[in-house]
């Protein structure tokens, strides 16, 4: 066992206060059994973090299973984990130092559990990766060293373990500092240090080694200490993704969490994709008094000062340093499914509080995380790191990872599943122009959404117009192209020649339609709104729509309140006798058998109403991104 | 905001938690918080109060063992009226009658039939496809592998072998196949954050966990198999600088983690908290 000499300040026992609070994230990463769970086991033991007894019940149990103690059982505390040897997921432990608090991450090594070391070294700050002196530099030294590029983790210590089975052998560990320095510097990473450790005998690690007097530089606990938190990101433009509206009482609140820059009462906003403005009136807060700035890492919450269509997943910035909106763009990612990723599949992308549909639409370049070579595949096996154009279903915020790296990644989900993620390279702004005739595809394309076709039907005053104005309002707002085709409107215009007789009937729905088409060919969402009272006509209607997203939303109030509500006295007036064949009172109306959406609008408020036409909607356009490809 | 105000560490602990109440509202249908009302749960209950404006708009689950301390009841419908909670509570009459109680059996199984078998009936129940729990990380070593969003399948079982990756914010948002999914806020408190925090917001409390005849309560379970440590801290502030301190684990005062090796992974797995 080493001497003590120079001790850190983690050797201390537990102290009153200390000088940050914040729990400093570090993970510890490298080949499978290179000795991080034993090193983070001993990092415990020697700064007296453990709590009382713990070593002694450990080493008891191994004892009566007849296993010989490891440092690393401390941590490996899965039945699994013991029996085999092997840190299957990752463990955090909080321990502090005089200087300050930490969460210290241990992650697995083996190649298997992967995604269970991006997870620990997604949230970290800073890393030490280990090697053994005896094996040298291996596959997952490299590859744990290309995710952490990827992930951003920008300060990274080496501990260079197992130097007793080396004989604490100077020249061995300069071999491997040169060529590891090397790989690192083609990932446009450095390591502050390479420390010559031995874990399992606590040489360097929190006592310095006399066994290595040739080394002078600091032991990890030094080097711990002089780790940074992360930069603040609140100088950077704001970027605050929305969470939830929230209409608990009378109040409209806006809640989300300030990723990049700050919030203030009295800041106009854009809300983007979308491109709606507004301006925060206040900070909402419970128990109060409200804040007066929200900061980066901050949770909001605040109402604005003209009302305005908002949406989890639209991002607020400030309207003079807005982030790009786009379907399409480069990106580099890690892929950790089971089943490999593939060219032209739909995924979920999420970014931030986004979900949206795309396209995987061309793999450009796969790479071997760990020998940094190309490799000829058609699709991206799991544990590589690929190149890909990413095009999304429908406009999404974002910015390039070098720019504000926050907003500048995304992690891609198969059925519920999140099995990869990546940075954004370069946006790709759509093709101006294509040849010959315009398509569909194109239309929808520009559009950023497919074209759709909803019938309201019901009874005179069930509400049908009222709640066709409220989704036009709601879906013009979010950026869709939109266009209501009202009955009424027809009526005076196209349908003057027609009266309320059956065969008149029929055929203004028939007209009906045929408007409604025309709209969807242009690429719009019509939203018919037309008393239709056959459903023999309705159907007719619906068949002649079949090559569009259609959905039959039926108003339904019961005939006692549409008369109550008599907006335009027509009621009255049937019940004089002034207008013959009146829907409902001298003439049928046939409730449709399965309409897609079914409102009682004696009994939902409107927001209610509107929400459920717009899942429907949001539905079944979702369905129908698949065939997008321009 | 100063460096201090904006910086200091339960401030970050708690706007991270209230991110995580936040994501859990937006992306479950159906959310329910067991409440112990423990120190942990009832700091849940403020975070919640924080993060959607005051009132926490989703029930509250109290899983009554029978065996609470009679100065929980008195506190639970204290706090009830205080926060304002929607409160569901639920007894394994049947395990009852069936006679299963500590004067019979070991720890595990009761702990077994009277907390999660009454749990599971009621997410059955009611259906809930997300739980909000209290457990944090610092509690246990098997605690200290969780994920924020930890699914849970149709059986309640943690498949703590192949947990799903999170990373910048992304979390399992959709539960299995009739299963539910453990949405965990207090993850990176540690005990001493627990208690700085319940000071600083004066969050209210039941008393047992303050010394009386030198003794107080680290951790409430139920009464049978939960014993006090020796401690003269008799007050808040008393209790901060003990745990500034002392090097004895909060649970060791909880007889079902102890049974036997790993006695709370077998717990654990099986849907106890
Ligand atoms: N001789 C020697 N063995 C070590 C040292 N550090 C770790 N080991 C052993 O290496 C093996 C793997 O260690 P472990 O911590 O489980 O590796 P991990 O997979 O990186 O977490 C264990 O048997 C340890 O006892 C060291 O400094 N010297
Ligand atoms: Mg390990």
């Amino acid at each position: 066992m080493s001497q003590t000499s120079n001790i850190s300040s983690v050797q201390k026992t537990a102290q009153p206060d200390i000088e940050d609070m914040r729990k400093m994230h570090v993970v510890v990463v490298g080949h499978v059994d290179h000795g991080k769970s034993t090193f983070v086991g001993r990092l415990l033991h020697d700064t007296d973090s453990l709590p009382n007894g713990k070593l002694e019940q450990v080493r008891k149990n191994c004892a009566a299973e007849g296993m010989e103690f490891e440092y690393a059982f401390l941590l490996d505390a899965l039945l699994e984990e013991q029996e085999q040897n092997i840190t299957i997921d990752t463990t955090r432990i909080f321990f502090r130092t005089t200087k300050r608090a930490y969460a210290i991450i241990d992650a697995p090594g083996h190649k298997e559990f992967l995604k269970n070391m991006v997870t620990g070294a997604a949230s970290a700050s800073a890393a030490l990766l280990l090697i053994d002196a005896n094996e040298g530099v291996m596959d997952q030294s490299r590859r744990h060293a290309f995710l952490l590029s990827l992930l951003g983790v920008k300060q990274l210590v080496v501990l260079v373990n197992k130097m007793d089975l080396i004989k604490h052998d100077q020249s061995t560990y300069e071999k491997i500092k040169v060529e590891y320095t090397a790989f690192l510097k083609s990932l446009g990473l450095t390591a502050v240090h390479f420390i010559p450790i031995a874990a399992k005998h606590g040489e360097n690690v929190v006592q310095r080694s006399d066994k290595m007097s040739w080394w002078k530089g600091p032991t990890v606990a030094e080097a711990l200490d002089n780790f940074n938190h992360e930069d603040d990101l609140t100088g950077l433009p704001l970027r605050m993704p929305v969470s939830d509206i929230y209409r608990f009482d009378h109040r409209r609140i806006i809640a989300g969490r300030v990723e990049a820059g700050a919030i203030r009462p009295g800041d106009e906003l854009i809300f983007q994709p979308g491109g709606r403005r507004s301006t925060v009136r206040t900070f909402e807060d419970w128990p109060g008094p409200s804040r007066e700035v929200a900061g980066t890492g901050d949770s909001a919450n605040f109402s604005l000062s003209e009302q305005i269509f908002v949406e989890r997943g639209q991002v607020a910035a400030h309207p003079n340093q807005q982030p790009r909106v786009g379907r399409e763009f480069r990106a580099r990612i890690f892929w950790l499914g089971k089943e490999p990723l593939q060219q032209n599949k739909t995924y979920r992308l999420r970014l931030l509080t986004q979900n949206v549909e795309a396209v995987i639409a061309k793999i450009e370049k796969i790479t071997d995380a760990s020998s940094l070579e190309s490799i000829e595949a058609s699709t991206v096996p799991r544990d590589t790191i690929c190149e890909v154009i990413v095009r999304a279903t429908r406009p999404i915020a974002f910015d390039l990872h070098s720019e504000c790296a926050i907003t500048g990644r995304f992690a891609i989900e198969d059925k519920g599943r999140i099995n990869g993620g990546g940075i954004i390279l370069d946006s790709i702004t759509e093709k101006a122009s294509g040849e010959g005739k315009v398509t569909a595809a194109e239309r929808t394309a520009r559009a950023g959404h497919s074209p759709a076709v909803i019938w309201f039907t019901g009874l005179s005053g069930s509400g049908k117009s009222t709640i066709a104005e409220l989704v036009e309002r709601r879906l013009f707002d979010a950026g869709k192209k939109v266009f209501r085709v009202d009955g009424d409107d027809l009526r005076t215009a196209l349908n003057r020649d027609l009266g309320f007789s059956a065969a008149d009937r029929a055929e203004s729905v028939r007209r009906a339609s045929a408007v409604a088409g025309l709209f969807a060919n242009a690429g719009h969402i019509a939203l018919v709104t037309l008393i239709a009272p056959l459903a023999a006509d309705r159907a007719k209607a619906r068949a002649a729509l079949a090559n569009h997203a259609f959905i039959e939303v039926f108003v339904d109030a019961p005939l006692e309140v549409c008369e109550s509500r008599d907006v335009k006295g027509l009621y009255a007036k049937a019940r004089r006798g002034e207008i013959p064949e009146f829907t409902g009172i001298s003439s049928p109306y046939e409730a449709p058998e399965a309409p897609e959406v079914h409102i009682r609008t004696d009994k939902l408020s409107t927001t209610q109403a509107v929400d459920l036409v717009i899942n429907a909607l949001d539905k079944i356009l979702e369905s129908k991104a698949e065939d997008w490809e321009v | 905001m100063s460096r201090n105000a904006q910086n200091d560490h339960l401030t970050r602990l708690e706007q991270t938690s209230i991110h995580i109440f936040r994501e859990a509202f937006a992306n479950f249908r159906s959310v329910c918080m067991p409440w112990s009302m423990g120190k942990d749960s009832n700091v849940l209950i403020w975070l919640a109060r924080k993060a959607f404006c005051g009132k926490i708009p989703f029930p509250l689950l109290h899983i009554d063992t029978t065996y609470e301390f009679p100065e929980m009841y008195e506190f639970r419908e204290k706090a009830k009226e205080i926060h304002g909670i929607d409160l569901i509570v639920r007894i394994n009459e049947d395990a009852i009658r069936r006679g299963i109680g500590y004067a019979t059996h070991d720890p595990v199984t009761v702990t077994h039939e009277l907390k999660t078998v009454p749990l599971k009936a009621a997410i059955d129940e009611f259906k809930w496809d997300a739980l909000v729990t209290g457990i944090r990380r610092d509690e246990d070593p098997t605690r200290a592998k969780e994920r924020w969003f930890s699914p849970r399948s149709a059986e309640g079982v943690w498949d703590y072998k192949d947990q799903p990756p999170e990373f910048w914010g992304q979390f399992a948002s959709t539960a299995p196949e009739g299963g539910h999914v453990r949405v965990q806020p207090l993850l990176e408190w540690t005990e001493l954050d627990i208690w700085e925090y319940i000071r600083r917001e004066k969050i209210p409390n039941p008393t047992l966990y303050f010394a009386r005849n030198g003794k107080r309560f680290r951790s409430l379970g139920c009464h049978p198999i939960t014993h006090p440590v020796d401690s003269p801290a008799s007050n808040i502030d008393e209790v901060i600088e003990e745990l500034k301190l002392t090097r004895v684990s909060e649970r060791a005062g909880r007889a079902q983690d102890h049974v036997g090796r790993n006695s709370m992974q077998a717990l654990r797995a099986k849907g106890f908290m």
